[in-house]
């Protein structure tokens, strides 16, 4: 389970799948992404949950992406996503626009292995307009109280950056329980890690509850500083003067290029 | 050491004032959340809370000292799915004078001129935060608008949809705007030092109320900018590390 490679880990993660990804702050696996960019992935449909930021960016940028579902892409301080808002106003993507709760829901629906999730809100905005896979219901348990129903997300494979894994499998993730319930939600996953960790995760009560079992995790691959340039919480913060310079760079078609060339396909996986 | 000239202690920069104002319409609150990219609002949480002395809770999305949250980013929308959450700030590309906001393009939705990252959980904390303060700083035509190109969220709901919550205020860099959800209207409030009535409607792009007397907002007491200043910039440098360094030329220790 724990791979040889990153490129080995990444396998699964093929052209035209549904590939599911955390929000900035709970850990994205970025030396990964560097890695599927120059493996030249393609056609993927990338499921925000329920943000991304340079992730997402990068691989839009790269050309890897037909179709994102967020409910936001930013870089956050520093600024618009540059690549992401290129693309969709060249119509070179297809976005379905969500909302974080919807997204969360969708995939707790995946994770208990029934077919919707009911939300409030939603009612009256233009993002449930645009969304004809969304159905809006009398409240049968209610009197003339409209609500609006979201089928499960079901990923192919989640990906995402934790701070340790065990020999067994075993993924800690701490208080970041989003990433479990991607697991639970995806048909495989595959998680990058700083370390292994040394023993059993469940061994030790404080480190079990923080922990994700392995039974739900595919292949593991330790990449130290795998979330850089971002940070990883409670680990290391994020490289700001980089991600300034992407912001400059990427803010131009041929800049976002002369980036991938000298941060992307110069470099190898560590 | 000669003492700094009396004006230059009472000076204050526009997102201290900000920050004062959105305290001050937080109120009695017991649980107060903010979301992604807005550190002026981070401010004003975080000084209604060292002004009251640990209370209202505050929850910053991002952050993992501003949060008690352990299950995951679905935590935040649970907590306010159940009214336990009692303010929240939104913001737009556009925003429209019955309330509703923008965050997701200019133009047609399936060619947009502009895009922007995205509706967040916009379209759901507006319709079950009982307090949701809508903050702008660009106040202009192009950001006021009669209408909004995409709502991303609706002002205001049918009597038959459930609506716990919804927009009560409207701040921009110039005013301060309340909004009457019966009538689906702005009003303005106060305006802010140094801005004007005329200056305020000549910028917006939709029709507002006009009381006779328009107030100018109060600018933040030499306490509130210590606090500010201190307490809350030192707080705010964990994830508005930016922000934090210009507004108060705080900087993370290394």
């Amino acid at each position: 389970m724990i791979a040889r490679s990153l490129d080995e880990a990444l396998a699964v993660i093929t052209d035209g799948c549904a590939l599911a990804v955390p929000r900035e702050a709970s850990g994205g696996a970025m030396a990964a992404t560097r890695a599927l960019i120059r493996r030249g992935i393609k056609r993927l449909h990338l499921i925000a949950l329920p943000t991304s930021s340079l992730q997402a960016d990068l691989l839009i940028g790269a050309g890897c992406v037909e179709t994102i579902e967020t409910s936001a892409v930013s870089l956050g301080e520093f600024g618009p996503a540059p690549r992401f808002t290129a693309a969709v106003t060249a119509g070179t993507i297809r976005v379905k626009d969500a909302i974080c709760p919807a997204l969360h829901a969708a995939f707790q629906a995946a994770e208990k292995g029934v077919p919707f999730m009911p939300l409030r809100g939603l009612i009256g905005s233009d993002v449930l307009a645009q969304r004809k896979d969304w159905k809006v219901i009398d409240n049968p348990f209610g009197n003339d109280d409209p609500i609006v129903l979201l089928p499960a997300i079901r990923p192919d494979v989640a990906l995402f950056h934790a701070p340790l894994a065990d020999r067994e499998g075993n993924i800690w993730i701490g208080r970041d329980r989003e990433l479990a319930t991607m697991a639970h939600a995806a048909a495989k996953t595959v998680v990058t890690v700083e370390k292994l960790h040394e023993g059993s995760l469940f061994d030790d009560p404080t480190l079990a509850a923080g922990a994700l079992g392995g039974f739900y995790i595919e292949a593991i691959a330790v990449a130290p500083n795998g979330a850089w340039p971002l940070a990883l919480a409670d680990h290391y913060g994020a490289d700001a003067a980089h991600l300034a310079e992407y912001a400059r760079m990427a803010a131009s078609a041929d800049g976002f290029a002369a980036y991938l060339d000298r941060h992307v396909h110069a470099q190898r996986a560590a | 050491m000669p003492s700094a000239p009396r004006e230059l202690l009472h000076s204050f920069r526009g997102e201290e004032l900000l920050a004062d104002v959105i305290a001050g319409l937080i109120g009695d609150a017991r649980h107060v959340a903010v979301g992604a990219s807005s550190p002026v609002p981070a401010a004003a949480a975080l000084l209604a809370r060292e002004r009251g002395r640990g209370r209202p809770y505050v929850s910053l999305l991002g952050s993992r000292r501003q949060s008690f949250f352990t299950d995951g980013g679905r935590e935040l929308f649970d907590c306010a799915g159940q009214g336990r959450i009692d303010a929240f700030f939104l913001s737009g590309g556009q925003i429209d004078g019955e309330g509703n906001i923008n965050l997701v393009a200019i133009g047609d939705y399936a060619k947009p001129k502009v895009r922007f990252p995205g509706s967040f959980g916009s379209a759901y904390l507006y319709y079950v935060v009982p307090k949701v303060i809508l903050f702008r700083l660009e106040h202009s035509r192009r950001t006021l608008v009669e209408k909004v190109d995409f709502i991303s969220a609706p002002g205001t709901s049918a009597d038959h949809v459930y609506r716990a919550g919804g927009p009560v205020a409207l701040i921009t860099s110039r005013c301060l705007f309340t909004f009457e959800r019966r009538r689906r209207r702005f009003a303005l409030a106060s305006v802010h030092p140094g801005h004007a009535v005329a200056e305020v409607v000549e910028h917006t792009g939709f029709r507002f109320d006009q009381p006779p007397e328009v107030p100018v907002t109060a600018a933040p007491s030499p306490e509130t900018l210590r606090i500010l200043r201190t307490a809350v910039a030192a707080q705010l440098i964990e994830i508005y590390p930016k922000f934090a360094a210009e507004v108060f030329g705080v900087r993370q220790s290394v």
